[in-house]
């Protein structure tokens, strides 16, 4: 059943969602690890939207005119790191995003082979876990996308991305293939704003905010994620919030 | 056993039925939990809006006079959704009972003479009075009782639970349709609101009812599913619904 759910996960969104819900016995494998009542909790709610996201549906995208005027910067909205400072400096010319771990291929990304690549220009309504939501215009390339011309191997299970400011998350295939996840370095029509994220932050469209990171520093292909860190499967898991933002 | 212990034996009546009981303290403890736990989410941004989007910089509708608390989200979350889960599946589970076993029209539902404008008005002064609605002592819930109560389980609930998952943006992906429904995420959150203030609002008159009824038998009702009261009164007239 492993190997037909991990061919169907590389061959389409309607299959996909197939492998997602079946792949949901590997999360609890070699997923995070939350022990106790919150932890059957938070299985309870991503069984139940894995379910329910099961055909991989978009989520909604607005005109331009629905943008926001004030778009809140928060957490990290300046990286104080003096390689991110000189990079910063020089407009992000010597900028690199390794990708590395369970692929064919590992590759090391500039921002202008980003921008060579496809590109997905999205509105979308960011929801923060703090209560606030506002639109943003995001442009990038799909991770998905990413991740196909480095070759992922079939063993892959996780997408792990590390960021300049410390910050570190874990993304299964079924969000990490989403169509809609996207390494943007474009907001609202210019270039990603340092307080956004430059040169390039990540949007994870069906889950808060929080899961998509900004300043983006590494990407890397994993089979399991229990042994991260704390076995949570991300920074923020570790500070006491779900590993799952999608509620 | 001596004979006074006899008779309050058999001056005990049947109450509630145990899935009455259990499902009404599994509700109280989630309802508690979720509370306090929406509190301090709340905590977060105490400012309410309409339509989509809304934020600290923008304009609010109500900011409501709380302190900022940024601190409180994590544990917040993490016990609003585990009670918000158990709140649901006992909600289900009381609902499917009450169906299949009748509950809903034998008890919840106003019989034809309750429904007639004297008898509410007389209802709703016997409330005014302050002195004891009867709840305790009917044959049968008052209708105002079953007012509330069909309110609550067929009305304000299910606006709290669909408001609630409009927040979620993986549910709103498979259902864009709540959007729609709520006027956008932001007024799905000012509706999650003002339907907690309700649901606070039904306890609050929940517990002066229980407080005005004779509390302890009430109480014991609940618990043991008996009480010392006769379920079966005097015939409620039309001029004294007790």
């Amino acid at each position: 059943m492993s190997d037909l759910t991990r061919r169907r996960l590389m061959l389409g969104s309607s299959a996909l969602g197939i492998g997602g819900v079946l792949g949901g016995c590997e999360l609890i494998e070699s997923g995070p690890r939350r022990s106790g009542l919150y932890g059957l909790s938070d299985t309870l709610t991503l069984a139940t939207q894995r379910f329910l996201l099961r055909d991989q549906p978009l989520v909604r995208e607005f005109g331009r005119e629905a943008i926001s005027a004030v778009f809140p910067a928060i957490n990290t909205t300046d990286p104080d790191n003096p390689d991110y400072r000189r990079s910063k400096a020089a407009e992000f010319s010597d900028w690199r995003l390794p990708v590395s771990g369970l692929v064919e291929r590992p590759a090391a990304f500039t921002l202008a082979e980003l921008r060579a690549m496809p590109a997905r220009t999205q509105v979308t309504l960011h929801s923060c876990e703090q209560g606030w939501s506002a639109i943003g215009g995001w442009t990038g390339v799909s991770l998905s996308h990413v991740l196909a011309s480095v070759g992922l191997k079939p063993e892959a299970r996780f997408i792990v991305i590390r960021a300049v400011d410390g910050w570190w998350d874990s993304y299964d295939l079924f969000d990490a293939l989403h169509p809609q996840t996207i390494l943007a370095y474009g907001m609202n029509g210019g270039d990603l704003p340092v307080a956004h994220g430059a040169p390039v932050r990540l949007r994870v469209e069906r889950q808060l905010g929080y899961k998509s990171l900004k300043y983006l520093a590494s990407i890397e292909a994993t089979d399991r994620v229990d042994g991260l860190g704390q076995g949570r499967g991300s920074m923020v898991s570790e500070m006491g919030f779900s590993w799952y933002a999608g509620i | 056993m001596t004979n006074a212990m006899t008779a309050r034996v058999e001056k005990a009546v049947p109450r509630h039925p145990l899935w009455v009981r259990l499902t009404h303290w599994v509700n109280t403890g989630a309802f508690l939990a979720l509370l306090v736990s929406g509190f301090a989410i709340l905590l977060a941004l105490p400012r309410l809006f309409w339509g989509e989007t809304g934020a600290n910089d923008a304009l609010a509708w109500i900011v409501l006079p709380l302190p900022v608390n940024l601190e409180q989200t994590g544990w917040g979350r993490n016990l609003h959704f585990l009670a918000a889960w158990i709140f649901v599946l006992n909600g289900v589970l009381y609902g499917l009972v009450a169906l299949a076993s009748g509950h809903f029209l034998r008890r919840l539902t106003p019989e034809r003479d309750q429904l007639h404008p004297r008898h509410i008005a007389a209802d709703i002064r016997a409330h005014l009075r302050l002195t004891g609605s009867g709840a305790a002592g009917a044959g049968r819930y008052n209708v105002l009782q079953k007012l509330a109560y069909l309110a609550v389980i067929l009305v304000l609930a299910p606006v709290m639970l669909l408001s609630g998952l409009t927040m979620s943006p993986g549910v709103t992906a498979a259902y864009p349709e709540l959007f729609t429904l709520f006027g956008g995420r932001q007024s799905a959150r000012t509706i999650h609101f003002l339907s907690a203030v309700l649901f606070v609002g039904f306890l609050l008159i929940h517990l002066w009812q229980v407080l005005a009824n004779g509390p302890l038998d009430l109480m014991r009702g609940m618990i043991t599913g008996r009480s010392a009261r006769p379920k079966s009164g005097p015939a409620p007239s039309e001029e004294d619904p007790r």
